[in-house]
């Protein structure tokens, strides 16, 4: 534009460039202000909830809200509480802390191990009637986890593995797998088959196949599968909830909901473990956005 | 029945294109047949020990016509229906939207753009008891930090949110966005991504510029995906527990549940799990449908899922 215009003769241009030009800087402007006050809105919107923790744990005053909204005095006394487990409801704070990393490490290795093996199974070995086990993972995948909390409950008690942490990651690995298999699966069409044939006619058996060539070159859908399972079983609530009663059993999502059945109310230490709690899925995601982010383009959608 | 051999269908044909490889990559020799199994066994038997046997044994508890009689005599289940199209009607199509609009927004990659999303995605990471109990407290009383920001600028006593059913509803609904719009967002942003950028040269000199953009090319290429995150979305949505347990926990005087929770209290707080598994199983008629559709649309198109 501005190439031809200069070509033109000076005074048309002038006459010419005046009444377009000004309209679209504005116009720009404009949009360029616009997207400006999204952004502030977007920002505002995200961090308003994770403020208002902030406000709650930083609170001295136990039970009364104060209704302000910045923080009267700012106080860590309730974080440090936490830290030292101060207080009845938290007593074993730390060993509760020990059992959701537990449960989540439990998850994640488990889903990686069972999803990359029926993975393999189904997308290199090419099985018969294999793709019965694919829509059975697509439908578990879809279905709603808290339609299924009842009859899972009752079936635990049947197989004695109530009041258990094991029954917790039986369900966590249950619902992550079939993701874990969709996005294994997708991303195994990157890796040509010739390198397993190749394997093969060197006399590899399919299990060294699996251990010395699928695993490797899986590394970064293996990677997103894990945090996935990680972060489900971190972030799940019900199933902890309905399957852990024993305080030394407890996860920590267990012990934040038993503040709403006590009589005391010590909002600021509820709030101080929230933020504790939510420690971990933050720095993992921060950490690990890229792997993240790449499952879901692989063409995963779970939450 | 129809949908299953509409599914078979489509995995017959695909495979039948598969077939054109040659031979020794489809038959499996004996010994490698019996890895495979192996293999696949850990999975299989998950599959059967906790979504096969647990689907079989609530179906069996929520057998019982007489449960449905039951539960179609409390008037409180008219309602809890009545809220859960309304959380799944308003929430997942009002989701879906933004998302739509603000995952065009991000597509703009300067530095503050990026460092914005980086920061709006946090909601997806962090766990849903922790964000919706904050939601919780920013509403309960007139103390709530909503309240307060009310107060700062108005002077006023700000509205008690969750006092009335229809706005303890809306803050369910709107908590509910807050918590899924990034990760929809971001599935949008995926597929906006991978529409090449000829196309919209192409559409440049053909005079399609702003809003026509969006609607004439952007739109119907995203159709698809959109419609099947719409669908899978309602499916989630239809069973979701956490949002309405913590935001308004039901209140004012459980006029604000939702089938996941009404079958909660039903079967763990008044001790009827049989009538907790009958008030889930009454959303199958919608849900089976949705899944129905959702798997075919996904079959037909070849969308990963």
């Amino acid at each position: 534009m501005s190439i031809a215009l200069a070509a033109a003769p000076p005074a048309t241009a002038a006459v010419a460039a005046r009444p377009s030009r000004r309209p679209r800087r504005r116009r720009r402007l404009l949009s360029k202000v616009l997207a400006a006050l999204l952004g502030a809105g977007l920002l505002i919107w995200t961090l308003l909830p994770v403020y208002n923790m902030l406000l709650m744990a930083l609170d001295s005053d136990a039970d009364e809200f104060t209704g302000s909204i910045f923080p009267p005095d700012p106080d860590f006394s309730s974080f440090a509480s936490v830290w030292n487990e101060d207080y009845w409801l938290m007593q074993h704070f730390w060993h509760q802390f020990a059992n959701s990393i537990y449960l989540g490490v439990a998850t994640m290795l488990l889903t990686v191990l069972i999803g990359s093996l029926a993975s393999f199974a189904l997308s290199r070995m090419r099985l018969r009637r294999g793709w019965l086990v694919t829509d059975f993972a697509l439908l578990t995948y879809v279905l709603p986890t808290a339609f299924l909390a009842i009859p899972f409950v009752h079936i635990m008690h049947q197989y004695r593995m109530a009041d258990s942490i094991w029954a917790v990651v039986a369900a966590m690995v249950t619902f992550a797998t079939p993701y874990a298999i969709l996005i294994l699966h997708q991303y195994g069409k990157l890796i040509p088959m010739e390198l397993d044939e190749a394997a093969k006619v060197d006399g590899a058996s399919p299990l060294q196949v699996y251990l010395r060539i699928y695993l490797p070159l899986m590394a970064p859908a293996l990677v997103a599968v894990g945090v996935y399972a990680l972060l489900l079983a971190w972030n799940e609530y019900l199933y902890q909830y309905l399957l852990l009663s024993s305080t030394s059993h407890m996860t920590v999502a267990v012990a934040i909901n038993q503040f709403f059945d006590s009589d005391e109310a010590p909002w600021n230490y509820m709030m101080a473990i929230a933020i504790i709690y939510s420690l971990p899925p933050i720095a993992i995601y921060f950490g690990l956005r890229r792997f993240m982010v790449a499952g879901l383009a692989m063409g995963g959608v779970k939450g | 029945m129809g949908s299953t051999q509409q599914v078979l269908g489509f995995r017959q044909s695909a495979t039948a294109g598969e077939s054109q490889r040659p031979p020794w990559q489809i038959r499996l020799q004996g010994s490698d047949t019996t890895w495979a199994i192996a293999f696949l066994v850990p999975y299989v038997a998950v599959f059967a020990a906790f979504v096969a046997y647990p689907v079989v044994f609530g179906l069996w508890m929520g057998s019982d016509p007489a449960l449905y009689g039951l539960l179609f005599s409390d008037p409180r289940y008219l309602l809890i229906a009545a809220n859960t199209l309304l959380f799944v009607a308003i929430g997942v199509n009002v989701q879906m939207f933004l998302a739509f609009l603000l995952s065009g927004f991000f597509m703009d990659r300067s530095w503050w753009v990026r460092s914005l999303l980086a920061v709006f995605l946090l909601p997806w990471a962090l766990p849903g008891l922790v964000v919706f109990t904050s939601i919780h407290f920013m509403l309960v009383t007139q103390w709530g930090l909503l309240d307060s920001l009310w107060r700062a600028v108005t002077g006023s006593d700000g509205p008690l949110f969750l006092v009335h059913a229809w706005s303890a509803m809306a803050a369910n609904i709107v908590a509910y966005i807050w918590k899924w719009l990034p990760f929809w967002t971001l599935i949008f942003l995926a597929a906006r991504m991978s529409i090449p950028q000829d196309i919209y040269d192409a559409a440049e000199i053909d005079g399609a510029s702003g809003h026509r953009r969006l609607l004439y090319v952007t739109f119907p290429l995203l159709a698809n995906i959109y419609l099947i995150c719409t669908l899978l979305s309602s499916v989630w949505t239809l069973g979701d527990f956490p949002t309405v347990y913590f935001v308004s926990s039901g209140a004012p005087a459980r006029l604000t549940d939702v089938l996941a929770t009404y079958g909660f209290h039903e079967a763990f707080d008044f001790g009827y799990p049989n009538l907790g598994v009958a008030a889930m199983m009454s959303a199958l008629p919608l849900m089976i449908p949705l899944i129905i559709l959702l798997m075919r649309r996904v079959r037909a198109t070849g969308v990963q899922l």
